[in-house]
């Protein structure tokens, strides 16, 4: 058989290169994932698998410190994603829906520019927005800003699903006699819901480990699950930290599979 | 302003302007109550426009609407008595078949039960009753048309619109459909509004067609006036085949009129308002309403010579090249006695008119 032309997989050195991205992507993941079995207090030496850190992230000295901030994590991500998903669906329903208006290249340029914006001077911007405005830091102000930067990711997979459903599905529900509410929540809303689900994990997942804007709007004492962690590795590496770096890898896999079916599933019902 | 209450539909000089484009030019028809009536005309005409703005899609830019005499441009499509059947279907792919169905009673306040019944029955009336719990992307298209067909039928509307609903179907299904949907009519007396852009469809179909080309009514009648006394130039070249010939009027006595050709020949019609002595103005002569002869059976018969026969099932075709090569079409039913009518190519033959036969025009 003849080899295609434009093949790829024909390039020289596409193997090698193929390779050594996989390689640093995944190795260090896989060590702190192996590691945290280890049975001993060293990070480099293996000495035999245990659960024995699972255990200590649980009940451990830091146990209490932990517990609170994964709490506040997942407390903070749960509630920034539902209200930056709600303010994305409506705001993709606006763009897309809306006709052609003034300002809508300006308009979608606004809401998606967030994404690149360096993470380091958006936090500074708004922790002089908080301050000028005299708002204590604090769990709200961690929250407010987090359902700020989460809105253009979750509007990305909104609006992606969005435009693919033709608007002659909810005209034929205005023809069968729904009025406009009737034929945005029975009709446009079940059709988009694969990407609003998609839209609240997304949101959901950078919510949970962003670091850089929560450690700069965090008040004292206040602390998510990625900060305590910063600050727990400032006092050296214990493998009490990979145990918990395993376990919010394994739940974010867990999340991006979900995230999958659900695109997947929406194929099926794809207009 | 009264109207007459008795027709579903009166369209009164409605213009639609996108912008700088005009769309439709000041239409003004009547749709009456219980009739099978059609749009024909070729794409970009503004059928499907004119459809929406009875539908409560697009605004009127100029001009009314009345639905039984009630002025409509202030309802909103769900308050108006009227439902679609979209181009594209557009069934909802999330719900099943049944559901599809019952959905324009429920949103019309019927309860679920009640709404799930009736669904049921009308799906019944399309064949459908096996599908009911099938999502509409696990049926074939001829079944998918159905469920449309189903849909916009059960909130019992007063006019049905339909926007070309059997244009992605292929020929035998959609010749069924097209029995099927003139079946529906006259069992619901319902009035259909019907858009399509075959012809042949309008034809078989129709208790009246208005014949629309760029934005503009050309003519509106049935299917016989429409094939047999076309209005216009237009009219007589969209429906079925026919010969177009430029003539210019030599004489008229009031009842016909003596016309010449291009290439001199003359034949003699009957006259049209419009058109002195003198002018010029179109002629249209279907090809089945001429026969060729061996001899000449008519004074005003044209000679002519066959070039080419083209077998097509129910007839034969034949090209004629008249004096000057002038091309002609006549159609020669097949049969006995027909096919003693057909002449080998290079044969000098006569060309017999009917009377009757020959449309003249003025535009
Ligand atoms: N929203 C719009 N904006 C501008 N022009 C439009 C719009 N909708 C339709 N038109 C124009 O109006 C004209 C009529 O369109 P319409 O869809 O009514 O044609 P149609 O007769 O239904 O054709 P077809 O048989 O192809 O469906 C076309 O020239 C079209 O380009
Ligand atoms: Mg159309």
């Amino acid at each position: 058989m003849a080899t295609r032309k434009f093949d790829v997989r024909s390039y020289p050195g596409f193997l090698a290169i193929t390779v050594l991205c996989l390689t640093i992507l995944y190795v260090p993941l896989m060590v702190v994932a192996v590691y945290s079995f280890n049975a001993s207090a060293s990070i480099v030496v293996w000495e035999g698998f245990s659960l024995r850190w699972y255990g200590d992230v649980f009940v451990g000295p830091e146990s209490t410190k932990f517990k609170v901030a994964a709490r506040n994590s997942f407390v903070i991500a749960i509630i920034a994603a539902s209200v930056s998903t709600t303010i994305a669906t409506l705001a993709a329903t606006a763009m897309i829906r809306g006709g052609t208006f003034r300002y809508r290249t300006l308009s979608f340029g606004l809401i998606s520019l967030p994404l690149m914006v360096p993470e380091i001077v958006t936090a500074v911007a708004t922790l002089i927005f908080f301050n000028s405005i005299g708002f204590e830091r604090g769990i709200l102000t961690i929250l407010l800003a987090h359902i700020a930067f989460c809105i253009p990711f979750a509007y990305l997979p909104i609006a992606a699903r969005m435009q693919g459903i033709e608007d002659t599905y909810e005209q034929a529900a205005r023809d069968l006699h729904a009025t406009k509410r009737q034929a945005f929540t029975k009709i446009l809303l079940p059709l988009m819901m694969p990407g609003i689900i998609s839209g609240f994990l997304l949101a959901f997942i950078i919510s949970l480990d962003d670091f850089i804007i929560t450690n700069f709007v965090k008040g004292a004492g206040v602390e998510t699950l990625p900060t305590a962690i910063f600050g727990a590795v400032k006092q050296g590496i214990k493998p009490n930290i990979m145990a918990i770096s395993t376990m919010l890898l394994a739940f974010s896999i867990v999340m991006v599979t979900i995230s999958y079916f659900v695109s997947k599933s929406g194929e099926n019902n794809k207009p | 302003m009264s109207q007459d209450s008795t027709n579903a539909i009166d369209v009164r000089q409605a213009v639609k302007r996108y912008g700088d484009f005009t769309a439709l030019k000041t239409i003004s028809l009547s749709i009456h109550d219980n009739e099978f009536f059609t749009l024909l005309g070729p794409s970009g005409c503004g059928k499907t426009t004119l459809l929406r703005m009875i539908g409560g899609f697009e605004d009127v830019t100029e001009g009314e609407i009345f639905l039984y005499g009630q002025e409509i441009e202030s309802l909103p499509p769900n308050k108006r008595p009227v439902n679609t059947v979209f181009q594209n279907y557009a069934l909802f792919p999330h719900m099943n078949v049944l559901d599809n169905v019952s959905f324009g009673l429920e949103m019309l306040g019927k309860s679920k039960p009640e709404a799930r019944q009736r669904a049921g029955e009308i799906l019944e009336l399309v064949q459908l009753s096996d599908f009911a719990a099938r999502k509409p992307a696990q049926l074939s298209g001829g079944q998918q048309q159905r469920v449309a067909l189903a849909r916009a039928l059960a909130p019992q509307p007063k006019v049905l619109l339909l926007d070309e609903p059997l244009s992605a179907l292929d020929l035998k299904l959609r010749k069924a459909m097209q029995l099927e949907l003139k079946h529906l009519q006259r069992e619901t007396g319902i009035t259909f509004i019907f858009v399509t852009h075959d012809q042949d469809e309008a034809l078989t179909m129709s208790d009246r067609i208005a014949v629309m080309s760029a934005g503009e009514l050309q003519q509106l009648g049935d299917a016989r006036d429409i094939y047999e006394k076309p209005a216009n130039r237009f009219v007589a070249d969209f429906i079925g085949e026919t010969n177009l010939i430029d003539v210019t009027i030599k004489s008229q006595d009031g009842q016909r009129a003596l016309c010449e050709f291009p290439n001199g020949l003359t034949l003699t019609c009957d006259a049209r308002a419009g058109l002195e002595d003198g002018q010029t103005g179109h002629m249209s002569i279907r090809p089945e309403r001429m026969k060729l002869h061996a001899a000449q059976v008519n004074p005003e018969n044209f000679t002519g010579r066959v070039v080419e026969n083209v077998y097509a099932g129910t007839h034969v075709q034949s090209i004629l090249h008249l004096k000057d090569d002038m091309k002609l079409t006549v159609r020669t039913q097949n049969s006995d006695l027909g096919n003693s009518m057909v002449f080998e190519p290079g044969t000098e033959v006569f060309v017999d008119v009917e009377r009757g036969a020959a449309r003249l025009m003025a535009h």
